[in-house]
């Protein structure tokens, strides 16, 4: 599931120490200030000292800002950067077993085909199909393949880096000061 | 130089410069309590691991240097949550060590095994699990490191047997290497001009001190910076002490039983200067109405309290020994251009209020002993260089506003967890970092039974510390909210006089024990128990259970609402 229509929602990058502990730390963090956590996707990062996490949550409940903050006090907890949702680009992977007798087989298959996913495990009358993208993808894809009956659903929560310009970095500073 | 990691942990303790440790030895620890022996570290046997915490926590509020506590697993680990908590939301420097089960059956449900980390996570700054012996000398550097530098707080190490068996090369690390880890010390330059041009624009300005003033050590800055301004200074119950009471800026204590003057003063002010305090619900009432009509200079060393209670116009983050420093030297620089702002109406104001609602209450010749008069009379006949430590309450709460504090790091109190029972152990902790202070602790008949065992400590160890029980023979704050917000219907407050005999108590503990009921025995027992300095003393004052706090802001009012008390008339307010 992406968050629901109209919940703003955050999404927070953690380059966290890879200790023991460190995940416990940042998640009692949230639940004790009274924030939920919507997803949440923790790997290593080229460093192996370091582990990212990716961090969801619905910002309705308080500002953010002292969680943030909080999050900072953590010693295992090296930098936090907040990327709002316009300015990030969010994938997410999904895996789904759908039910598929022969059949139903050919508009799955289709519908696979359609959302460029991929079928990764053929059973006797069910079939796992693997999807990523953009949250709202898997949510059209599980919608889709609903009817025919999910058995399983599976999602890695999402993962997200800020947008890069578009624009070669202007010298803001000179012109202000021209102007 | 081979060590076990047993030997390694109490030679890191002495590379740390630990003079004292407090504790209670047990099966997991027990490796760690052989070296000991030889160490030159001295050991306080305590009967109960939270009188431990305590200890700790009271040498380090008197001494300004981490208090340390020692414990073994399980019940220990788990007695001495409530002290890692109290130090927690005091931000006291403190370095808690746990024996462990052996690391290779943690997580079986192992004898005495409990979570120790995972508990006191939320309530420590940070804590770690040894799972080899080769980290002891790094895990208790940083423990120290962290511990005591940025906003102070509470650590702990959890050390399991087997690591403490364990042999391991010695070694002493050169440096702290915490990436995450990087306090701000030094406050922005242009944060710090910005709130001096606020200093000089203001014409009700009033400096809000917190304790984050005595944990800097930064009681001669808050003098400078309050004579140089002449903005007049509230000092918080965290903070009592950081500048002297009788010092004609001191208003004194704001807040939920502070005084008219301080409350009034930050609700009419124009300008808060916000030293090392956290807009405690307990200073603020409610704070939507809170000093409505003033600007906000926030400094603190922790960048979560800007702006997480109230929005500050102007935050800076930093210690406030640096930060009062450079605001100093800012404000005399804005001084020289524009001269110095007169703020004598503002002072008339102020000593208007002074004189019309001062502490009050009546000492009757004859009639029922006073609480507040045993206060006063304590201050009266104790050096000024006395140390008072309090437990929670009524007690606590007088103590706090009679006693006229002359020094920085003479008061010690559980300020934001409000632990009852909180006043022996750190009398105790306080007595054995500062053996040349006389430490009285002023504490209430329901707190004292709480932790009066630690007496026995006291005696044992020869820490002749002095107790005085206001003992009105109730759990008496909570009386009187029964009275005041309950219609009187008192439930389960009562604890009689009596019951125990606190006298043959204190004696049975090793102490010398002494009652009284009249007024005019009181100074002379103060002077009996002063003349005392081979055991601990405890002084059963027999007091007045009518008596109430006042003036008293109820909880989530505003601080426009105070009740003064009785001597006020209409209901005081």
């Amino acid at each position: 599931m992406s968050v629901p229509n109209g919940v703003t929602h955050h999404i927070l990058t953690v380059l966290v120490e890879n200790k023991a502990g460190v995940l416990s730390r940042v998640a009692g963090l949230f639940s004790r200030r009274g924030f939920n956590i919507f997803s949440l996707a923790v790997s290593p990062t080229d460093d192996e000292r370091f582990s990212r996490m990716t961090i969801v949550v619905d910002a309705e409940s308080a500002p953010l800002e002292q969680v943030v903050k909080q999050l900072n006090k953590l010693i295992n907890v090296i930098k936090i950067t907040e990327v709002p949702p316009e300015e990030g680009v969010e994938r997410e992977l999904m895996m789904v077993t759908v039910k598929a007798t022969a059949e139903a087989r050919g508009q799955v298959t289709e519908l696979t085909a359609i959302f460029e996913a991929k079928i990764v495990d053929v059973g006797f009358d069910a079939m796992t199909i693997m999807v990523a993208g953009e949250p709202e993808k898997l949510d059209a894809f599980s919608d889709l393949v609903k009817p025919f009956g999910i058995v399983e659903i599976q999602r890695t929560g999402r993962i997200a880096l800020p947008r890069l310009a578009r624009q070669p970095t202007r010298l803001r500073a000179v012109r202000t000061a021209r102007a | 130089m081979k060590l076990t990691g047993a030997q390694a942990l109490i030679k890191s303790l002495e590379m740390e410069g630990v003079e004292v440790m407090f504790g209670l030895p047990g099966g997991a620890i027990l490796p760690v309590y052989d070296p000991l022996i030889e160490s030159s570290i001295r050991h306080v046997l305590v009967r109960h691991e939270q009188g431990a915490g305590h200890m700790a926590s009271g040498y380090a509020w008197a001494t300004g240097r981490p208090g340390v506590a020692m414990v073994t697993s399980g019940p220990a680990a788990t007695n001495i949550v409530t002290p890692l908590c109290d130090a927690y939301m005091d931000s006291v420097p403190f370095v808690c060590i746990t024996g462990q089960v052996p690391y290779k059956v943690i997580g079986t449900d192992a004898f005495q095994e409990a979570d120790t980390v995972g508990i006191t996570m939320p309530i420590t700054k940070h804590n770690w699990l040894v799972s080899d012996a080769n980290d002891i000398p790094r895990i208790v550097r940083e423990a120290f490191h962290v511990a005591t530098t940025g906003r102070p707080g509470p650590v702990l190490v959890d050390v399991p047997k087997d690591v403490s068996n364990q042999t391991m090369e010695w070694y002493w690390p050169d440096k702290v290497d915490l990436p995450g880890y990087k306090p701000n010390v030094k406050g922005h330059p242009r944060q710090v001009k910005d709130a001096a041009r606020l200093v000089m624009e203001a014409r009700r300005p009033v400096v809000y001190a917190g304790g984050g003033i005595l944990k800097a050590g930064a009681s001669a800055e808050l003098l400078q910076f309050a004579e140089l301004t002449g903005i007049p200074v509230v000092t918080t119950l965290m903070a009592r002490g950081a500048i002297p009471d009788e010092h004609e800026l001191c208003l004194g204590m704001p807040g939920m039983h502070g005084n008219y003057t301080a409350i009034t003063s930050m609700q009419k002010a124009d300008l808060l200067v916000t030293l090392g305090a956290r807009f405690d619900d307990r200073v603020t009432g409610n704070p939507a109405t809170f000093a409505p009509h003033a600007k906000v200079i926030h400094v603190d060393i922790d960048p979560a309290e800007l702006g997480k209670v109230r929005r500050p116009d102007v935050p800076i983050v930093g210690d406030c020994k640096v930060v009062i420093a450079e605001l100093v030297k800012a404000v005399r620089a804005e001084q020289e251009k524009h001269g110095r702002p007169d703020l004598s109406e503002w002072h008339a104001t102020l000593r208007e209020w002074q004189q019309r609602y001062p502490l009050t209450y009546q000492q009757e010749d004859g009639g029922p002993l006073k609480p507040q008069y045993v206060v006063e009379a304590l201050r009266a006949n104790t050096p000024d260089d006395t140390i008072l430590a309090s437990g929670v309450g009524q007690h606590q709460m007088w103590a706090s506003q009679l006693w006229k504090f002359k020094q920085p790091n003479t008061w010690i109190n559980s300020g934001g967890l409000g632990t009852m029972g909180y006043a022996i152990p750190a009398a105790i902790g306080a007595k054995v970092g500062r053996p040349d202070r006389m430490v009285w602790a002023i504490d209430g008949d329901g707190c004292f039974q709480m932790t009066a065992q630690e007496l026995v400590t006291a005696s044992a160890e020869r820490i002749p510390i002095k107790v005085a029980i206001l003992n009105n023979a109730y759990l008496g704050m909570v009386r009187q909210w029964q009275e005041l917000f309950y219609e009187e219907r008192y439930s389960e407050v009562y604890l009689s006089p009596d019951l125990p005999d606190y006298v043959k108590w204190a004696e049975a503990m090793g102490c010398v024990g002494m009652r009284v009921d009249n007024p005019d025995d009181v100074v002379p027992t103060i002077e009996k128990a002063n003349e005392i300095d081979d055991r601990p003393v405890v002084i059963d004052f027999r007091t007045d259970y009518r008596e109430k706090v006042y003036p008293m802001v109820p909880a989530g009012g505003s601080n426009d609402d105070i009740i003064l008390g009785p001597e006020f008339g209409e209901g005081g307010r």
